[in-house]
């Protein structure tokens, strides 16, 4: 019998080499006349330790990493193929302290199925879900998704059942399904690990979804930024189709459902959900006034429910095992597991699912090793360009929304970027009137001009000039930004200003004393 | 056989998927697939097809920072600008990348060999700082693996 490798196919792994090696690997065991079999799975998402190869063994898996091409007859030398010891041993990957010490829900089979492989899914207990969706009313399925208590994880946090709910008791002849997938937040990745690791756990959601509100049409709203994910779930799409899990007779159901996916154009306002739907109506990205909610008159004008990737990705373990089982993981109202996303200067920056409640320095320091570059965090962004940057002295935050929104900050996506002391906060501020001032609509007046206003603002303070004028007139553009934009992008540009400004005033050239709010 | 010329080409495309709901982005995206870029002079075509009117479309086309008017050169590269890139010296690359190709966000090389545009946030943040060349992603790019790929690409 042949013996299974695993080199991942995620998109991280192979922007470190993870193609090359798997092609080394297939060539050094045929020079050898070693049969083996060669799955590309998802990333574990110990990101610092790929490409990372694992290898089948009675005892479970053994991981090598990070490997390069160039260590590969050595690891054939050291028969590896049987778990053999090499210098990049790491031991069976389960008992990597990194990944045991996770509580991994919406990320079970991510690293180990192989992801378009439907047989696989079923056999790690995939779509356990559906089958319990499909023998019991859409009330019942809406009450599952309410009594879990998971909230939006795209980063509004809004309560996924209350959506449903509304959708659900809105009469209409067209309802739909839509999985926002634009995954803009820079810091974060975890969208894109479901669905290049395991995409039937979000096709397996969005179907439980249709079913619990009549909708019988979903969309994949995909940023392009992410060609690889739209390849794999495609394929997995096709697989389910050909399988009876999406069509017009869902497991002979004779309910339908139809799921296909749509390319984004480089926007990052379209991961705004009004924004979005305009954007597959085939329009510009400009975002939509609110009322009416898309749960009333959404897509088309029709009753939808537009959840992310994540929140749809957990739907399927909250109906196979339970609105409560979900329920019991967390603290206060932030119910269950978020997978976080340690990015920028981390020594181990990954994919870690934890219940909510851990400390930002629990999850920086146990997990992410501390900085990359050996010097001290200064100063870490949670929730994406959006998100307020918090100083050491907020590091003993439980990661709950709640808590976070106590200090002025959000948990958002879950994306966690750490910077060392060479970070200016003043540069960092700028950057972030940079950024809106490139991605605004342009439909609402304080984001579209107090972008632009602000990146003028920030480059005199950068350059020291006129700071007693100046930094007044930044705070009182924030004001104006925060208080009449009307969505986030414009709302929320001054959480990372004015969080630099307040906590490291140092770098704007003003004293502590004197930065009163 | 000849090669279709442009416009075939986005005729066919446009009776393939003028029918689908919300198709402007779909054709648009297969043009620039076919093409590399959407041609202003294929705008009167497509708004036809979807009964838009030209401004329209091309109100469309110049939202979105994916979509492009111009041809670009052989290899695109993108260069992440964001957060995570930037806290491991992205912005260090980033001035390498424009001063090695002598040309600074949205130009091409006078050879017609590379195009330079900006990105905010590929997904790779686990492995910053990350750029896009192509549909390939790298990460942990130094400035010399840069010069490496660039010899490569150029090859």
């Amino acid at each position: 019998m042949s013996i299974t490798v695993y080199v991942p196919c995620d998109s991280s792994a192979v922007s470190v080499g993870a193609n090359r090696v798997a092609n080394a690997i297939t060539q050094e065991a045929e020079k050898r006349g070693v049969a083996i079999n060669v799955v590309r799975n998802g990333s574990r998402g110990m990101y610092w330790l790929e490409p990372m190869v694992e290898v089948a063994t009675e005892n479970g898996r053994i991981a090598y990493g990070a490997v390069k091409t160039s260590d590969v007859a050595s690891l054939f030398d050291a028969d590896f193929l049987n778990g053999g010891s090499h210098a990049l041993s790491l031991g069976l990957t389960e008992e990597i302290p990194y990944f045991k010490k996770q509580q991994r829900l919406t990320f079970a089979r991510v690293g180990i199925t192989d992801p378009v492989s439907l047989e696989d899914y079923i056999a790690h207990d995939g779509y356990r879900g559906l089958k319990n969706a499909l023998e019991i009313s859409q009330a019942d399925i809406v009450k599952h998704v309410s009594d879990s208590g998971l909230r939006g994880r795209g980063g509004a946090a809004f309560p996924t059942g209350i959506k449903w709910n509304t959708v659900l008791n809105t009469p209409a002849d067209q309802k739909y399904i839509i999985c926002n997938a634009d995954e803009g937040d820079s810091g974060t990745f975890s969208d894109r690990m479901i669905m290049e690791g395991d995409p039937f756990v979000l096709i397996e959601g969005m179907t439980i979804a249709g079913l619990a509100v009549s909708a019988t049409q979903g969309y994949i709203y995909l940023r392009i930024e992410y060609p690889h994910a739209f390849e794999i779930l495609n394929t997995a799409i096709a697989n389910a189709y050909a399988a009876g899990y999406l069509g017009d007779d869902v497991q002979g159901s004779g309910r339908a459902f139809h799921l296909e996916v749509r390319q984004g154009a480089g926007a990052y306002v379209c991961g705004e959900e009004t924004s979005l739907m305009e954007s597959l109506e085939g329009k510009r990205g400009l975002v939509r006034f609110k009322p009416p909610l898309p749960a009333i008159s959404g897509l088309f004008g029709k009753p939808t429910v537009v959840n992310n990737v994540i929140s749809l990705a957990s739907v399927p373990i909250i109906l196979d095992k339970g609105g409560d089982f979900y329920r019991d993981f967390g603290m206060g109202r932030s119910r269950g597991t978020l997978p976080l996303q340690l990015a920028g200067n981390l020594k181990h920056p990954g994919l870690v699912e934890l219940a909510f409640g851990a400390t930002l320095r629990e999850v920086l320091y146990d997990f992410g090793g501390g900085s990359a570059t050996g010097k001290p965090i200064r100063a870490v962004q949670v929730g994406g360009p959006l998100g307020a940057y918090l100083p050491e002295s907020q590091f003993d935050t439980p990661l709950d929304y709640e808590a976070f929104a106590a200090l002025w900050a959000v948990v958002g996506h879950g994306g966690i970027v750490a910077f060392d002391d060479t970070v200016d906060m003043a540069e960092m501020a700028k950057y972030s009137m940079e950024f809106c001032a490139a991605e605004s609509c342009g439909k609402c007046t304080p984001c579209r001009i107090g972008s632009t206003r602000g990146y003028e603002v920030m480059d005199e303070i950068v350059n020291k000039r006129d700071l007693d004028k100046n930094i007044p007139l930044l705070r009182s553009l924030c004001d104006t930004m925060l208080n009449s934009s009307l969505c986030a992008l414009g709302g929320m540009t001054p959480y990372p200003v004015l969080s630099a400004l307040n906590h490291f005033p140092e770098d704007f050239g003003v004293s502590v004393e004197h930065n009163a709010a | 056989m000849t090669e279709p010329t442009m416009m075939q080409t986005v005729q066919t495309i446009v009776a393939d998927l003028k029918d689908k709901k919300g198709a402007l982005l779909p054709i648009l995206h297969a043009v620039q697939n076919a093409l590399g870029y959407v041609p202003p002079e294929t705008v009167p075509t497509i708004a036809k097809a979807l009964n838009l009117s030209r401004a329209e479309v091309h109100g469309v086309i110049s939202f979105y920072h994916y979509f492009r008017d111009t041809a670009p050169g052989k290899h695109t590269i993108q260069v992440c600008r964001a957060e995570s890139c930037l806290s491991m010296g992205g912005k260090a690359l980033e001035n390498h990348v424009k001063t090695t190709l002598g040309i600074d966000y949205h130009e091409t090389t006078a050879d017609g060999q590379f195009s330079l545009e900006p990105i905010y946030c590929l997904g790779n943040c686990a492995c910053s700082p990350a750029i896009q060349i192509g549909k390939d992603v790298y990460g942990k790019v130094s400035t010399t693996d840069f010069d490496e790929l660039l010899k490569e690409k150029s090859a």
